[in-house]
């Protein structure tokens, strides 16, 4: 048998200098993975705190930077290169038929960059922490707040470099290396995925720096560019920031539509259902998602035009994203689904990314979003869209491309379990936010008047449940990756290029470049994408032998 | 002297457009120090996007690029309009005050 | 014409290699378009809040020093294109003096742009307790005349670095086989000269005369 990806070499050097991208990813995952569980643990002392209306188990200012850090970290260390960076990076050329991105020195550069921003991040946080909240809003950031907030700035600010690099690596990898035969309409839809999320990287990421490199210009050189007794505007930089940040959502849920959407059509047995218009659906998404983020702003005192034209576009871009939901709707219709734990997590997604997406339709009302600003209500939404969505389906394709990673299995019990739990969980801990947040109870507050405790209570035992959910892989997954049962080169019986290479995938992804004749998703023997039952193929369970 | 087709294409071509740029530039100047002279800001913007134009176009080859490129060109540029023309919806449209 | 350019994992043959080092940096630009992009809109909007001011702070940057490092800059774009189109077509030596000649032309821009900044510290126009103009909004357009040729001299700094490593690479007599490189730093070097040229009105030429 020859060496993997894994084996091949084992010196640490060989993993710190390596341009594989496959290990790249396993460096991210590494990377990631710390984060997570960093901002995780941040957000569990805020759940503890939230219990009592007036508890002090951390002081007042202890819990604005807490807030902060949890979101700081989720937002540009977990939730934003989560799925490009892991799954991205290890699929992308395997997916295409590449053996290798673009730029293999480029992407270890980025990896690196990741690494600098974090730990400019995390040393702001040894140093005492930020407490401006992770959108860093001006004139509180520049004129009053006396915390790191210059230190933070700049972690992000690396971090968001190190994002373009990633984006540009990706473009030029998925325009140019593609094998032949790999025409654009045989994409899989999770290299399109991770195509639109790139372009947004690279177009959106510039105005956040600027946003905070001029925050750090007035808080260091004294340049009051938002200060509002000079004549400056604090709005502009909201405008600044939202730029970017409103379509960072889509970087982080574009990827998690890709990857279900890789799930349903394998564990259904079908092929996407409207595969043309899913393609359309992500590029619109990436596309539109620029046009939409005055609605972060309609409370803030922009004009009423412009929210007017805001809302508006607001509402357009909940058109793609309904017709992917729909999509993936039909092709779960007679299909023959297996509830294989990656199907659990996928199905997890949809629902809670649809009560996401619909409570959003909510917020880009103006009248409803006057009401819940700055409540509970906004941080159930993008919770439901982010972790709802985007971390279902991260850990979705963690378990469905885990065995192709690792060459390993992981016991199919407890990873179901898992996924149950933290779909129970994650209602448990948000939905209470919902409608206390609908009821007045505003985000970020330390202490909260009585009545809103009954809801705190389950949001917190909430908390607790999905706590185990997320700890629980790092059990299960652990033990599969040192006696784990191999798993053969296609366990799911799935296709795609990734699933021709042995698993794990030796260091030069294809031995001879694969020539791609059909379309993808060809689940049914005959091609036919509706028709008898009996044409589909029938499933291989996962402990028999794959060849 | 006689010029070979690849001098042209190597000095020629960017010495002539290296003028066009130089007399722009002494047109802009002279136009923003001239008294009283009607829509300053607006002479300099366009004669600013006729230079940006010409280097992009003829320095930075995108006559000559592949589609590819010049979409990445075109790009940017789609998306600076977006960025101005949604920040500016809100300040064009504010009450005075 | 034979010399062969470096062929790199994961790619199969040359051309592709090319065109995708030139997507990369395409890409990469547009990246940067709309980085100065922003500032520009910042500059826009606030410019649009205090137009007195601005116009009252654009009449105390010195014009000749904005003018003199245009012409400069332009004149080092033309270096860096006959140095591009000379490199590629093999004329090695033309390639070495024009890159020469670029990394001097962008050095002298540092240097001008250095006696303008001690101009302007001893004017105090650097937004302070002293800060020469009382009009409101002035502050403000100083503050984004620090920030952005503050951050396109950085840029610049970047660029020289790229086009001296080429300048090496040309005493070493790599510089042909590097067509991916030559290419590369000729768009990065006309980018920041594009973002001047749209800087230079907005901070010396708009409330002249």
């Amino acid at each position: 048998m020859t060496a993997s990806y894994l084996t091949e070499e084992t010196s640490i050097g060989s993993w710190l200098l390596t341009t594989d991208h496959k290990r790249i990813a396993i460096l991210y995952a590494l990377g990631i993975t710390a984060f997570f569980f960093l901002g995780g643990a941040a957000a569990t002392v805020i759940r503890l705190q939230l219990l009592s209306p007036n508890g002090h188990l951390v002081s007042a200012g202890a819990y604005n930077r807490l807030f902060t850090l949890h979101g700081v970290v989720m937002v540009w260390f977990f939730l934003v290169p989560a799925i490009p960076t892991t799954l991205g990076n290890f699929l992308l050329p395997l997916m295409i038929g590449a053996d290798d991105v673009a730029f293999p020195k480029l992407n270890l550069f980025s990896w690196y960059l990741f690494l600098a921003g974090g730990l400019l991040t995390v040393l702001s946080l040894v140093a005492g922490g930020v407490d401006t909240g992770w959108t860093f809003y001006t004139p509180y950031s520049t004129l009053y707040s006396n915390s790191n907030v210059m230190l933070a700035a700049m972690g992000v600010f690396v971090v968001g470099f190190s994002s373009i690099v990633t984006g540009v690596n990706f473009i030029a990898t998925v325009h140019m290396l593609r094998a032949p035969g790999m025409t654009w309409f045989r994409l899989p839809l999770f290299v399109w995925s991770i195509y639109a999320t790139s372009l947004v990287m690279v177009l959106a990421t510039p105005v956040l720096a600027i946003s905070l490199l001029l925050v750090i210009a007035e808080r260091v050189l004294g340049l009051p560019i938002f200060d509002p007794r000079f004549g400056g505007d604090p709005l502009m930089f909201q405008h600044l920031f939202w730029f970017y940040s409103h379509p960072a959502v889509y970087i982080m849920v574009l990827p998690a539509m890709g990857v279900v959407s890789e799930i349903i059509a394998a564990q259904a047995r079908r092929k996407v259902f409207g595969y043309a218009f899913m393609v359309y659906a992500i590029m619109g998404i990436a596309v539109i998602g620029f046009l939409v983020w005055g609605h972060h702003m309609f409370t803030a005192g922009m004009s009423p035009y412009a929210s007017l034209v805001f809302s508006f576009l607001s509402f357009i871009v909940a058109v793609p994203s309904a017709i992917k939901v729909f999509n993936w709707t039909a092709t779960l219709y007679r299909g023959q689904i297996a509830f294989d734990a990656p199907m659990l997590y996928a199905l997890g997604f949809l629902g809670l990314f649809t009560l996401g997406g619909l409570t959003g339709l909510f917020l880009a009302s103006i009248p409803i979003d006057v009401h819940v600003t700055d409540t509970t209500f906004i941080v159930a939404h993008f919770h439901y869209i982010m972790v709802g969505g985007t971390v279902s389906a991260f850990f979705g394709g963690l378990h469905f491309w885990w065995p192709k990673i690792t060459g390993r299995l992981y016991s199919e019990f407890w990873a179901r379990t898992a996924a149950i739990i933290m779909f129970c969980g994650f209602n448990f801990t948000f939905f209470p936010m919902f409608i206390m947040g609908y009821l007045g109870m505003p985000r970020r507050y330390y202490h909260y008047p009585a009545q809103f405790q009954p809801y705190h209570v389950m949001a917190s035992c909430g908390a607790v449940v999905l706590a185990v959910a997320y700890l629980a892989p790092l059990v299960y997954l652990g033990w599969s990756l040192f006696k784990g049962p191999r798993a053969g080169a296609n366990p799911w019986d799935a296709t795609g290029l990734e699933w021709t290479t042995p698993s794990p995938p030796a260091k030069q992804n294809f031995a001879k470049t694969p020539t791609v004749t059909s379309e993808p998703y060809l689940y049914h023997e005959d091609g036919r994408t509706h028709g008898d039952p009996r044409s589909l193929k029938p499933h291989r369970r996962q402990d028999e032998p794959a060849e | 002297m006689k010029i070979s087709d690849r001098d042209r294409e190597i000095i020629l071509v960017p010495v002539l457009v290296w003028i066009g740029l130089m007399v722009a530039l002494a047109v802009t100047v002279t136009y923003a120090f001239w008294p009283h002279a009607p829509v300053k800001v607006e002479v300099a913007l366009v004669i600013a996007a006729i230079k940006a134009a010409l280097i992009a176009i003829v320095y930075m080859r995108l006559s000559r690029s592949p589609p590819l490129l010049r979409l990445a060109a075109v790009a940017a540029f789609l998306w600076l309009l977006m960025l101005f023309g949604l920040t500016f919806a809100d300040y064009l449209t504010r009450a005075p005050g | 014409m034979t010399r062969a350019a470096l062929l790199h994992e994961p790619f199969k043959n040359i051309p592709r290699e090319q065109e995708a080092f030139l997507l990369g940096l395409w890409s990469f630009l547009a990246s940067e378009a709309l980085f100065f992009g922003a500032l520009f809109l910042g500059y826009a909007v606030v410019r649009h809040l205090h137009i007195a001011g601005f116009d009252e702070g654009a009449r105390h940057t010195n014009a000749v020093f904005g003018t003199a490092n245009t012409a400069v800059l332009l004149t080092s774009s033309l270096t860096m294109a006959v140095a591009e189109r000379a490199a590629l077509a093999d004329r090695a030596r033309l390639a070495r003096i024009m890159l020469a000649a670029t990394l001097l032309l962008g050095l002298t821009f540092l240097v001008i742009k250095g006696f303008e900044y001690r101009e302007d510290l001893e004017e105090h126009l650097m937004p302070g307790h002293q800060f020469a103009i009382p009009l409101r909004g002035a502050v403000l357009f100083f503050s984004f005349y620090w920030v952005m040729t503050g951050v396109h001299a950085l840029h610049l700094t970047v660029g020289l670095g790229v086009v001296g490593r080429l300048f090496g690479l040309s005493l070493g007599r790599r510089l042909l086989e590097n067509r991916a490189s030559i290419q590369t730093t000729t768009l990065y070097w006309h980018l920041v000269d594009l973002i001047w040229v749209v800087l230079f009105p907005l901070f010396y030429l708009v409330a002249r005369g």
